[in-house]
C-alpha cells in the first residue's frame, strides 16, 4: 500500500467523528456543572486536609466509611470495560464492534477515582509514596497497590491499541496538523502488516487482561476477607466481589452506552439489539449475585458464631436493615424481573435495571463495609457511623468528575471505533458465515 | 532477652481509672474535646472495656482494663502497608508515627480495637501544653499510634542500670499504669523469666486472655474474679 494513502472515514460513518468536529452548547452547559461539582469536592477535600479526617463521620471503631465503600465501588465498575470487551473480542462476539471503546473508557478513567478514593482515606496523603519506599509484601493493601497499578498499565494500553487507527483517521482528516494526533497516531498508515501486529498486539492484550481484572477485585475483597473481623473473614469474598464488579460493570455500560447514544445521535450504532445482550448478559450476573449472597449469608447464618450473628442481624434487621434490604431490592428484585422479560429489556428497561443496580452494588460495598466496623468482637461502646457533608462532597465530586473525563474523552475520541465497525461492515459477514459453516458435520474447521 | 508482659488481676482493680489518667500524661496523649469523644474519638492506650453479663435486675458488669495486648502473632502488623508498625525482639508491638500514613488498616485488622488514630491535630490546651513529657513525641494528625509500654521508660532504665554497671533488675522497668495502680492490680515484667511475679501470675489458673482462640498470643493477662472477691460470681 502506498505510505502516502490518506486515510478517511467512509461516508456512512461520518457521524462517529461529529463530536469531535463541533460541540453542541449544551455540552459546555453540562461540563460547567459538572466542573462546579468538582469544585466542590476539591473544596472539601481541601478542608480535610487542612483540618485532618476529623471533619469526616468516622470515629472509633468506624475507622472505614464512605471513602472505602467509594474504593471498592469505583474498582469494581472498572471491570466494565477491558474485562466485558476482552471476553466479547476473544468470543468474537460480533455484537462487540461498537461497545467495545464505550466500556475501555469506563475502565481507565474510572480507576482514578477509586486509587482517588484511597488518597481521600488516608490520614497522610503526603506520605502515600511510602508504599513503594517501605513496601511490606505481607499487606494485601499492597496487593492493591500492585495489582491495580498493573491494571491500570494493561487496560491503557488495551484502550490505546484499538484506538491507533481512529487516531491516524483523525490525522488525517486536518492533514496532519495536530501535532497530537500525530504523535498519537504512531505512525500508522494501515498497511497489511501493521494491521496483522495490531490485530496480533489486541488479541495478546486481550488474553493478559482478564486474569489481570480478575486479580484486581479478588486482592480488592482480601483487604477484607484476610483479617479476622467477623463478616470479612470469608474464602468467598474474592468470587462475590469480582461477580459484583462485572455485575457493576455492566450497568455502568449500559449507561453510558444510552447517554452516549442519545446525545451524539448513534441509534444506529447502539442498537436495541446491544441494550438486549448486555441486558441478558446483566441478569445472568444478578442471578449470580444473588446465589453468592445467598450462600454468604446463609452460611454465617448456620454457623452461628455470635461475634458474626451480630454483624448478620444488624443487616437484616437491625440497624443496617433499610440499607441491607434497600440493596437486596435494586440488586435482585427490581432488575431481575425487567431484565428477565423480553418486553422490558428495552433500552429503557435496561438503563432502569441498570440505575437500580448502580445503587444497588454501591449500597452493597457499603453494608459489607461498615457493619462489621461498628460491631467488633469486644463490646466496645460500638460507633454510629453518618457521613458528613465533606464525604458526600468528595463523592459525588468523584462521580461528576469521571463524568466530566468521560465527555472530554468523546470530544477527543471517536467514542465507537471506526475502524472496527468498518472491519464488522466489510469482512465479518463472510467470516462469520464461513465459521458457522464450519461447525456443521462434514466441513473442515477453519483455523 | 526479656519478653515484657502484663497481669491485671480483676479482683484487685478497683475501676478507679488510675492507669488511664496515668497513661494520659506520661505519654502525651492529647485531650479530646466532649463533643468528639462523644463521637467516639477518645484517645486512650490502655482503657476500661465495659463487660455487661446477664439481663436487668440480674445484672453483672466488670470493667476490664485492657492496654494494646502486645499480641506474639499481632494481626496489625501484618496488613501495614508500609512496614510503619512491627515488634521488636523483646516482644512489643511498636508504631512509627513519621512512616504511617494513615490508612488506618491495623486499626481494622486488630480485633481488640486497640489502636488510635489521630483525626486532628492533638492540641493541649492551658498549662497542659506546659506538663508534656520530654521523653515522648507529640505525634502529628493523621497518624496511627497505640501503648508502647512506656518503652522510654525502659531505654532509661536500661541506662540506669548500665550506670550502675549491674543487669536490670525486676522492677527497674515498669509502664506508667503498672506502677501508678493503687490497688496493685497491675503485675508488669519478664514472662520469659519463670520466677517472675508476672510470668507466676500468667500460670496462675485464674489467667486467661482475651479471645484467646483467635490465635493472636496475647502478653496481656487478665486475672478472672474468684467468687470470693465480691465479684460477678456473688452477684448472680
Amino acid at each position: 500500500m502506498d505510505v502516502e494513502t490518506k486515510l478517511e472515514i467512509s461516508r456512512d460513518d461520518a457521524v462517529l467523528i461529529q463530536p469531535i468536529v463541533a460541540a453542541r452548547g449544551s455540552f459546555y452547559y453540562l461540563a460547567a456543572a459538572l466542573l462546579a461539582f468538582s469544585a466542590l469536592a476539591f473544596f472539601a477535600w481541601v478542608e480535610q486536609l487542612r483540618r485532618g479526617l476529623g471533619v469526616t463521620g468516622l470515629n472509633v471503631p468506624v475507622y472505614w466509611g464512605v471513602y472505602i465503600t467509594n474504593f471498592v465501588f469505583f474498582i469494581g465498575i472498572s471491570h466494565a470495560g477491558t474485562l466485558i470487551s476482552a471476553i466479547l473480542r476473544l468470543c468474537h462476539a460480533e455484537w462487540r464492534r461498537s461497545i467495545t471503546r464505550a466500556a475501555e473508557v469506563i475502565t481507565v478513567l474510572v480507576l482514578f477515582f477509586g486509587v482517588g478514593s484511597i488518597i481521600m482515606d488516608l490520614g497522610r496523603p503526603d506520605r502515600a509514596l511510602n508504599v513503594l519506599r517501605h513496601p511490606n509484601f505481607r499487606s494485601p493493601l499492597l496487593w492493591d497497590v500492585c495489582s491495580i497499578s498493573v491494571y491500570l498499565m494493561a487496560s491503557t494500553i488495551y484502550l490505546y491499541l484499538p484506538l491507533i487507527p481512529d487516531i491516524a483517521i483523525l490525522r488525517d482528516r486536518t492533514g496532519g496538523a495536530s501535532w497530537f494526533y500525530r504523535f498519537l497516531a504512531a505512525g500508522w498508515r494501515g498497511t497489511e502488516k501493521q494491521k496483522r501486529r495490531l490485530d496480533r498486539a489486541i488479541a495478546v492484550m486481550a488474553v493478559l487482561v482478564i486474569p489481570i481484572a480478575v486479580s484486581v477485585h479478588t486482592v480488592v475483597s482480601w483487604v477484607f476477607a484476610m483479617t479476622v473481623q467477623p463478616g470479612w473473614h470469608s474464602a468467598i469474598f474474592g468470587p462475590y466481589f469480582v461477580v459484583g464488579a462485572i455485575f457493576s460493570g455492566i450497568a455502568a455500560l449500559i449507561i453510558a452506552m444510552a447517554l452516549i447514544r442519545r446525545i451524539y445521535f448513534l441509534h444506529d450504532y447502539l442498537k436495541p439489539v446491544h441494550f438486549n445482550h448486555l441486558g441478558l448478559l446483566l441478569m445472568v450476573m444478578s442471578l449470580l449475585w444473588f446465589y453468592f449472597t445467598f450462600a454468604e449469608y446463609l452460611t454465617t447464618f448456620y454457623g452461628g458464631d455470635p461475634s458474626h450473628l451480630t454483624v448478620f442481624y444488624s443487616k437484616l434487621t437491625g440497624r443496617y436493615a433499610l440499607a441491607f434490604w434497600t440493596m437486596f431490592a435494586t440488586c435482585f428484585v427490581i432488575p431481575f424481573p425487567i431484565l428477565a422479560w423480553r418486553r422490558t429489556r428495552t433500552v429503557a428497561g435496561t438503563v432502569v435495571a441498570s440505575i437500580s443496580v448502580i445503587i444497588g452494588m454501591w449500597l452493597e460495598r457499603l453494608t459489607i463495609v461498615v457493619p462489621t466496623m461498628s460491631q467488633p468482637r469486644l463490646p466496645w461502646a460500638t460507633g454510629l457511623y453518618s457521613p458528613t457533608w465533606i464525604e458526600i462532597a468528595i463523592t459525588l465530586g468523584f462521580g461528576a468528575t469521571f463524568i466530566l473525563l468521560y465527555m472530554l474523552f468523546t470530544r477527543f475520541f471517536p467514542i465507537i471505533s471506526i475502524w472496527e465497525v468498518q472491519e464488522g461492515r466489510e469482512h465479518s459477514l463472510p467470516e462469520v458465515i464461513e465459521r458457522v459453516r464450519s461447525y456443521m458435520p462434514g466441513t473442515e474447521p477453519v483455523q | 532477652m526479656a519478653r515484657w508482659g502484663m497481669a491485671i488481676d480483676l479482683a484487685k482493680c478497683s475501676a478507679c481509672q488510675a492507669c488511664v489518667v496515668a497513661c494520659q500524661s506520661e505519654n502525651n496523649i492529647p485531650c479530646v474535646p466532649p463533643e468528639e469523644a462523644r463521637s467516639g474519638r477518645i484517645l486512650s492506650w490502655i482503657s476500661l472495656l465495659p463487660e455487661l453479663e446477664g439481663e436487668y435486675p440480674r445484672l453483672s458488669m466488670r470493667l476490664v482494663p485492657l492496654p494494646c495486648l502486645h499480641c506474639d502473632n499481632p494481626p496489625c502488623i501484618l496488613v501495614c502497608p508500609v512496614k510503619a508498625t512491627g515488634i521488636n525482639a523483646e516482644g512489643t508491638v511498636h508504631q512509627i508515627y513519621p512512616r504511617c500514613i494513615g490508612c488506618r488498616y491495623c486499626t481494622t485488622g486488630c480485633p481488640y480495637t486497640r489502636r488510635m488514630f489521630n483525626w486532628y491535630k492533638p492540641e493541649f490546651p492551658g498549662d497542659l501544653a506546659l506538663a508534656l513529657n520530654p521523653d515522648v513525641s507529640v505525634r502529628p494528625k493523621g497518624v496511627v499510634e497505640k501503648c508502647t509500654l512506656c518503652h522510654h521508660r525502659l531505654m532509661q532504665a536500661r541506662e540506669e542500670a548500665k550506670a550502675a554497671k549491674r543487669p536490670l533488675a525486676e522492677g527497674d522497668y515498669l509502664p506508667a499504669c503498672a506502677e501508678v495502680c493503687p490497688s496493685g492490680a497491675i503485675t508488669f515484667g519478664d514472662l520469659d523469666d519463670p520466677a517472675s511475679a508476672v510470668a507466676q501470675l500468667a500460670r496462675n489458673p485464674r489467667a486467661f486472655r482475651l479471645l484467646e482462640d483467635l490465635g493472636t498470643k496475647p502478653k496481656v493477662f487478665h486475672l478472672a474474679e474468684g467468687e470470693w472477691s465480691g465479684g460477678r460470681g456473688n452477684q448472680t
